[in-house]
């Protein structure tokens, strides 16, 4: 009989290739390495001034999203890449690509999106594998029961040549989510009230594992938003374990297994869930009846609160400056507050059912006089399932901007960007100073309340906005 | 990598808790293809007034702060993205050691394969650094401990493997090649399951 063990630790004991030692690390085998145009250029120098190979080339797989825009080419066939230099790291990626065997989802790939939305389209992201990128919502994969981190640039080398990372062995961090969330309320306003209560930091050096009633209950998108968003807590990673949920979800994908050796799989992924008995160095519990719609107030996402909640008065001069620089008021709640942009897009909430509830929201009303806003899919099959809905025509209906696929003003990196003061009301993941463009104010929120402050032209409740029917 | 054995400098203080990646290289600045010359971006937003002079109020471009190749950051510092940019452009700008009571993990991991030195020390000694401005330290990688100006010292561990490669400018990708046996046997199995 063997220990009880953790999630976390079946899927770390499974990929020990060496095990730790008072001197050196583990050597932890990795199941699927992610690329893309950003974090990889000096791995692959780096791999080209050895003389190395990319060892496995079938458990890699690139995207193009960080510096790509997402306006569509022009008529003579350019791309309104924001400067030479994101078109030149663009075209890097490619050239690497051929050069070391990679299969690339790029322009002209009808798979093409966001990394992390691209992964689990695709079926690559499944139960018990590690999945690491250059990128630190990685953790967005541990949806499916992956033990899946965001690594830098020298790791994602060290990952190209030898499949393998070096890693001591985190802690665990059990998130007990108990009850039912509320109509109306949903995984981002979840994941952003366990940030506000937790702390920016209040993961760190844990893996993540959430579960309970309301966590069970959830999408497999709804599942993605919430680890997606555990690094802003400070987190390695974050995962759920897998049930029929996640297997219902995967099943067909590309790179799933089909037949017997799919039902092989699924009785594997049965196994990947934690022993009664086993223990996690530090326990949290949530009433997730107890979540509204949650907003951030400040400059980081531990900065949140229920948007009808007062600002808290800050309790040092640290606080003071954040609540400055996003003109909050202490005492005043967020809801009211005047907007200027509206973002619907990144690897947060950029899949179809995130873009349905925005939609849901915008159907036969109009984004308010003043107000800009621009929904970016997640991914070009994204984009495909929305506009065959007829989403695009509610959006721009609406007066919002339809674009192409990436990771756009979440990170604002390839020209889609806000001005100096201007309030953003972003589903995105980081509310850091200067994050969406120098001097821009960001208010992170789910794609309801994003859809309903677009309307509004303020910080709006999104349950006002739901009909009967869509709150039921 | 270079060893990195003892670092000896005053220290300079950036108070501010969650100094996070965005402030530390702005996410426009990330699309370079090398690691070279980003110190003159490092805290960019932060650093400059919008006219491009330097901000007075940024507390590296304080006179006393000149020099410093020593950082003592409030609590949390490297929170947000695992961009390996942060660190790069740390070194560049001049700085090899940040001293804080809390790292965020993906920018230590990151801090310490690229010989700067992350070093978490206790919030006793934490809170003393930041009160205390350009006191002189010298940190000792080996005996893993920083000498104090009045000679009392500040402990503090580094992972051993960290430590090892630091001292001796090596690379921890060699050592996992070393380990190729290791990885095709796993391999191996993983296929025969």
């Amino acid at each position: 009989m063997t220990a009880a063990r953790t999630l976390f630790e079946k899927i770390w004991d499974a990929h020990v290739v060496a095990p730790e030692t008072a001197d050196t690390p583990a050597i932890i085998y990795i199941d699927l390495h992610l690329v893309h145009e950003v974090t990889s250029p000096q791995a692959f120098d780096e791999l080209r001034s050895r003389g190395l190979k990319l060892r496995r080339t079938d458990r890699t797989l690139a995207t193009l999203d960080h510096s790509t825009p997402t306006l569509p080419a022009g008529a003579d066939g350019e791309r309104p890449y924001a400067n030479a230099e994101a078109k030149a790291q663009v075209a890097q990626l490619e050239e690497n690509c051929r050069e070391f065997g990679v299969e690339l989802h790029g322009w002209d790939s009808s798979e093409r999106g966001i990394v992390h939305v691209i992964g689990p389209e695709l079926g690559a992201t499944q139960p018990g594998n590690t999945i690491v990128c250059g990128d630190s919502h990685t953790s967005t994969h541990g949806a499916f029961g992956a033990l899946a981190f965001g690594i830098g640039t020298t790791e994602v080398g060290h990952v190209m040549a030898t499949q393998c990372l070096l890693q001591r062995k985190p802690k665990t961090l059990a998130i007990h989510v108990d009850g039912e969330l509320p109509k109306g309320v949903g995984a981002k306003d979840l994941i952003l009230h366990i940030i506000g209560h937790i702390g920016v930091d209040g993961g760190t050096g844990h893996v993540i594992e959430y579960r309970g009633a309301a966590i069970e209950k959830l999408s497999m998108e709804e599942r993605m938003t919430v680890c997606n968003m555990s690094i802003e807590a400070g987190a390695r990673a974050g995962l759920i374990a897998p049930d029929e949920t996640t297997f219902a979800w995967l099943q067909g994908r590309p790179r799933v297994a089909q037949g017997e050796a799919w039902d092989r799989a699924v009785a594997h992924w049965r196994t990947l869930k934690t022993d009664d008995g086993a223990r996690y160095d530090r326990e949290v519990r949530i009433d997730a009846g107890t979540v509204k719609p949650t907003v951030t107030y400040g400059t980081h996402p531990g900065m949140a609160i229920a948007m009808d909640a007062p600002v808290p008065a800050a309790r040092n001069a640290m606080e003071q400056r954040a609540l400055d620089y996003m003109q909050s008021r202490a005492g005043q709640p967020m809801q009211g507050s005047k907007v200027d942009v509206v973002f619907v897009g990144s690897c947060t909430n950029s899949r179809l059912s995130d873009l349905r509830e925005a939609a849901s929201v915008l159907r036969g009303r109009h984004v308010a006089s003043g107000v800009r806003m621009l929904v970016v899919p997640g991914s070009e099959a994204v984009r495909r399932d929305a506009e065959a809905e007829g989403l695009h025509e509610v959006f721009r209906a609406a007066g919002a901007e339809w674009r192409i696929p990436g990771c756009s003003m979440c990170i604002a990196m390839n020209g889609d960007l806000a001005q100096p003061g201007q309030l953003v009301v972003s589903t995105s993941n980081r509310n850091f100073e200067g994050r969406q463009g120098k001097g821009a104010r960001t208010v992170l929120a789910s794609p309801a309340t994003a859809a309903a402050s677009a309307v509004a032209g303020a910080i709006a409740d999104p349950r006002d906005y739901l009909n009967q029917e869509q709150a039921a | 990598m270079k060893p990195v054995t003892r670092i000896h400098s005053r220290t300079a203080v950036m108070a501010d808790e969650n100094i996070d990646t965005d402030r530390i290289i702005p996410a426009r600045f990330l699309t370079t293809t090398t690691r070279t010359g980003l110190g003159k971006l490092c805290f960019n937003d932060w650093r400059y007034l919008p006219d491009g002079s330097d901000n007075p109020a940024f507390p590296l471009n304080k006179p006393e702060a000149k020099g410093c190749a020593i950082v003592v950051a409030g609590r949390n510092f490297g929170c947000g993205s695992s961009r390996e940019h942060a660190p790069w452009a740390l070194l560049d700008y001049g700085i090899q050691a940040v001293l804080c009571s809390e790292i965020a993990d993906i920018f230590r991991n990151n801090a310490l394969k690229n010989g700067l030195l992350a070093i978490v020390v206790s919030s006793a000694e934490h809170q003393w650094l930041l009160a205390n401005p350009g006191v002189e330290l010298s940190i000792d990688v080996q005996g893993q401990y920083i000498v104090l100006p009045d000679g009392g010292r500040i402990s503090f561990t580094l992972e051993p493997f960290a430590r090892h490669c630091l001292l001796n400018g090596v690379d921890q990708l060699g050592y996992l090649l070393q380990n190729e046996k290791l990885i095709a046997h796993y391999e191996q199995q993983e296929q025969a399951a």
